[in-house]
């Protein structure tokens, strides 16, 4: 096959285009340039995409860097700005697979002639006795990224290849190391490549939408402290409220942009026995059943019942109350054996 | 024809295959002669030579004198130069147009200064030039490039001085001149300004060696300081071999400038209406009559730069679209931009440029790739659009 390889320029896509080219296929790595901006590795990412480069000329492959800048802008950095001001809580990397990665670049390399996309998350495509794919999770429990890949349907998922998937992170690396690529040993990407670890969320978002401080309240309604950027307020957060120490931990039960109010209040009010759930999508068909939900990317797994609207929209009833999901935040819902993907969405306000 | 019979180039913007007589020239001061040219002995004595009868060489086709020509590294070495070093000895603030190659642009904006609009082909436009020279009182430099390195267009330099020498009469005019050696009489170019940039690797010579003309008495600021060995204008040991090659690289173009310039016109004429003839919405960016004989910059509707670059590298067609940002990517073009191209015309722009090695037949194949990986492009994006709707 011809199979066009996404090298982040990290170990995992870097061993990923070596096990394909080791399968046979016809390779080409390609490096997106998303974000033109200040990053950790340089404006543009510029190390990174050395990086990617260099590996792809050790393994004699063609390398490419395609400029998806306006892409990224538009599906990626304009919603997690959007977002914020609407005081919800955004998965911008979930955005860039849904909109980038495995759209336009996967358009393109359909265009140009490609059979496959393959990156080098750890999750695993399989396919059913019927000929149905299905998204379970990665090999290795720790580093599992199905969560972030949840959105792909059949027609992606027939087309998508996740070479490491089955793999523990450590054979990756030995693998890297054997090859003496240069990102054997680079540590593993842990942050929103926008935002840069000197400036962090507050210098992102404070750069791009009007930061409003927030009074912070309990549940009776009475201010207990202020927060500088009620944008920057997550629900369920407990640190950075400006309340006094001492006293029962305290976390936001809920944040309201427009009336620039956070409202603060003890573990047991976090709990909830639902949540609505918007923007649904599927790995085959809609589920109304019992499912297994994870609301962040290494986050535990709670078991609840689904019921859906319209297959775009549904409710999550837990069968053990829940502390608050964020709204914004996605959930994937998982088969009860907790290993593969049915489909997922976000959390709604 | 290039080297390797299997590939079809047409990017000579970006860089020339060697002249034979340059690498045949420079040859003999890699092993041979390596002396350094700034040392006491008769050894050093014969690379002194060689850089001075170069340096005699180069002025002449540049058409200033040769104490006026300070060999540099590159030519955004001698662009940087030029821009850094007249705001470092004047003050004041520089000018440039906004189609500029980024090795002036970057500097200027640097140095916060004013960079003036040009018209729908990338020539400078000479009122906003004067309004700005006029509104600035204390303007350093204007730098205009002789011809643009993306669409071709060449820029009337006399005009330019013109509205320079009226409106800012103090301040300095540099031109970039790196694609303008292959096509134009630089001796026509040069009494109009003060400093004038040119690169080897853009006419056959090397990688590796730019030449800043500083005409009159130096009036900026060097750049890189250190031993001084051009005359204390730009230091570090002579690149002897590339030095060299330069002079003879550049007296070989100037030599074969006019059969060549009629030429290479003839054939991305060809190369222009071969792609119009067989493809629908293909936009020659800049018309012919305002721009060098080899550049056949075009847009194409209904494709991207990127996947075309791709299937014509696929088809061993060496093009380019716009310049690479340090990451490897296509930007988007500010040339483009500045010429008022829409963003979505801009995105399928081609640069197809000629040059001396290029023939009829590159200019066929390239027409035989480029027409069957357009309509495939344009195909997936009308299935795309039908599988959406």
């Amino acid at each position: 096959m011809k199979v066009m390889c996404a090298m982040s320029g990290g170990v995992d896509s870097s061993v990923a285009a070596h096990l394909l080219q080791q399968a046979g296929h016809d390779v080409v790595g390609v490096t997106m340039k998303l974000w033109g901006g200040a990053s950790d590795t340089g404006c543009c990412s510029v190390s990174d995409v050395d990086d990617a480069r260099r590996v792809a000329q050790q393994l004699d492959i063609d390398h490419l860097v395609f400029n998806f800048g306006d892409d990224f802008d538009r599906g990626v950095v304009t919603p997690y700005l959007d977002s914020h001001v609407a005081g919800q809580t955004p998965n911008p990397c979930i955005e860039c697979n849904r909109t980038v990665k495995f759209a336009r670049l996967a358009e393109r390399a359909d265009a140009l002639g490609f059979d496959a996309v393959a990156t080098g998350h750890h999750a695993q495509v399989g396919r059913r006795a019927d000929g149905r794919y299905t998204l379970e999770r990665g090999a290795d429990p720790a580093k599992d990224q199905s969560y972030v890949v949840h959105m792909l349907d059949q027609a992606q998922l027939a087309r998508t290849l996740f070479p490491v998937g089955s793999m523990a992170k450590s054979e990756v690396r030995a693998i890297a190391a054997g090859l003496d690529l240069r990102t054997a040993a680079k540590p593993d990407s842990q942050d929103v490549c926008f935002i840069t670890s000197t400036g962090g969320r507050a210098a992102f978002l404070g750069e791009r939408i009007e930061m409003r401080p927030g009074r912070v309240v309990d549940t009776a309604g009475d201010e207990i402290g202020t927060v500088p950027a009620v944008e920057m307020v997550t629900v369920g957060q407990r640190k950075g409220l400006g309340l006094a120490g001492g006293g029962p931990k305290r976390y936001v039960l809920d944040a309201d942009v427009a009336e620039a109010r956070v409202v603060v209040g003890d573990d047991g009010d976090l709990l909830r026995s639902t949540e609505r759930v918007r923007d649904l999508t599927w790995i085959d068909e809609p589920i109304d059943d019992a499912v297994l939900v994870q609301a962040s990317a290494h986050g535990a797994t709670h078991r609840a019942n689904l019921s859906t609207v319209d297959g775009t929209t549904g409710e999550i009833v837990w069968l053990d109350r829940q502390r608050r999901i964020a709204p914004g935040q996605s959930v994937v819902f998982y088969d009860d054996a907790d290993c593969r993907v049915l489909g997922g969405g976000r959390v709604a306000h | 024809m290039a080297e390797s019979a299997a590939l079809t180039y047409l990017d000579h913007a970006a860089s020339t295959p060697m002249r034979a007589t340059a690498i045949e020239a420079m040859t003999p001061f890699f092993a041979e002669q390596y002396a350094n040219a700034s040392g006491a002995h008769r050894f050093a004595r014969q690379s002194r030579k060689a850089v001075d009868e170069s340096r005699d060489r180069v002025a002449d086709v540049v058409g200033c004198r040769p104490n006026e020509v300070v060999f540099t590294g590159c030519g955004t070495e001698s662009d940087n130069m030029a821009v850094f070093g007249a705001v470092r000895a004047l003050g004041g603030r520089p000018v440039c147009s906004a189609a500029e190659h980024h090795a002036v642009l970057h500097p200027v904006e640097e140095r916060n200064g004013i960079v003036v609009g040009v018209d729908s082909a990338g020539a400078i436009d000479l009122d906003a030039l004067s309004d700005a020279l006029v509104a600035t009182a204390d303007v350093s430099i204007v730098s205009v490039m002789a011809v643009n390195n993306e669409v071709g267009t060449v820029t009337d330099i006399e005009a330019v001085a013109r509205v320079v020498r009226r409106h800012a009469p103090n301040a300095l005019l540099h031109s970039d001149a790196v694609q303008a050696a292959c096509w134009l009489d630089l001796r026509t170019v040069t009494p109009h300004v003060d400093l004038l940039s040119l690169s080897a690797h853009k006419f056959g010579g090397p990688k590796g060696v730019g030449v800043l003309a500083e005409i009159g008495r130096p009036r900026i600021a060097p750049m890189i300081v250190g031993g001084g060995q051009e005359r204390d204008r730009r230091s570090g040991t002579h690149n002897t071999a590339g030095i060299v090659a330069t002079a003879v690289a550049l007296e070989e173009t100037d030599a074969e400038r006019v059969s060549e310039s009629s030429r290479l016109r003839e054939l991305s004429t060809r190369l222009v209406k071969g792609l119009q003839a067989q493809l629908p919405a293909v936009l020659e960016t800049v018309p012919g009559d305002r721009k060098v004989a080899g550049s056949a910059h075009v847009c194409i509707g209904g494709v991207e730069s990127e996947s075309l670059l791709f299937l014509l590298d696929q088809a061993d067609v060496c093009a380019s679209a716009a310049s690479a940002c340090a990451s490897g990517a296509m930007d988007p073009s500010h040339v483009l931009a500045a010429m008022g191209v829409d963003r979505d015309v801009a995105l399928g722009s081609l640069r197809l440029s000629l040059g001396h090695t290029t023939t009829a037949g590159d200019v066929d194949r390239a027409i035989e790739a480029i027409v069957p990986a357009v309509e495939r492009l344009r195909t997936a994006a009308a299935d795309r659009v039908g599988q959406a709707g």
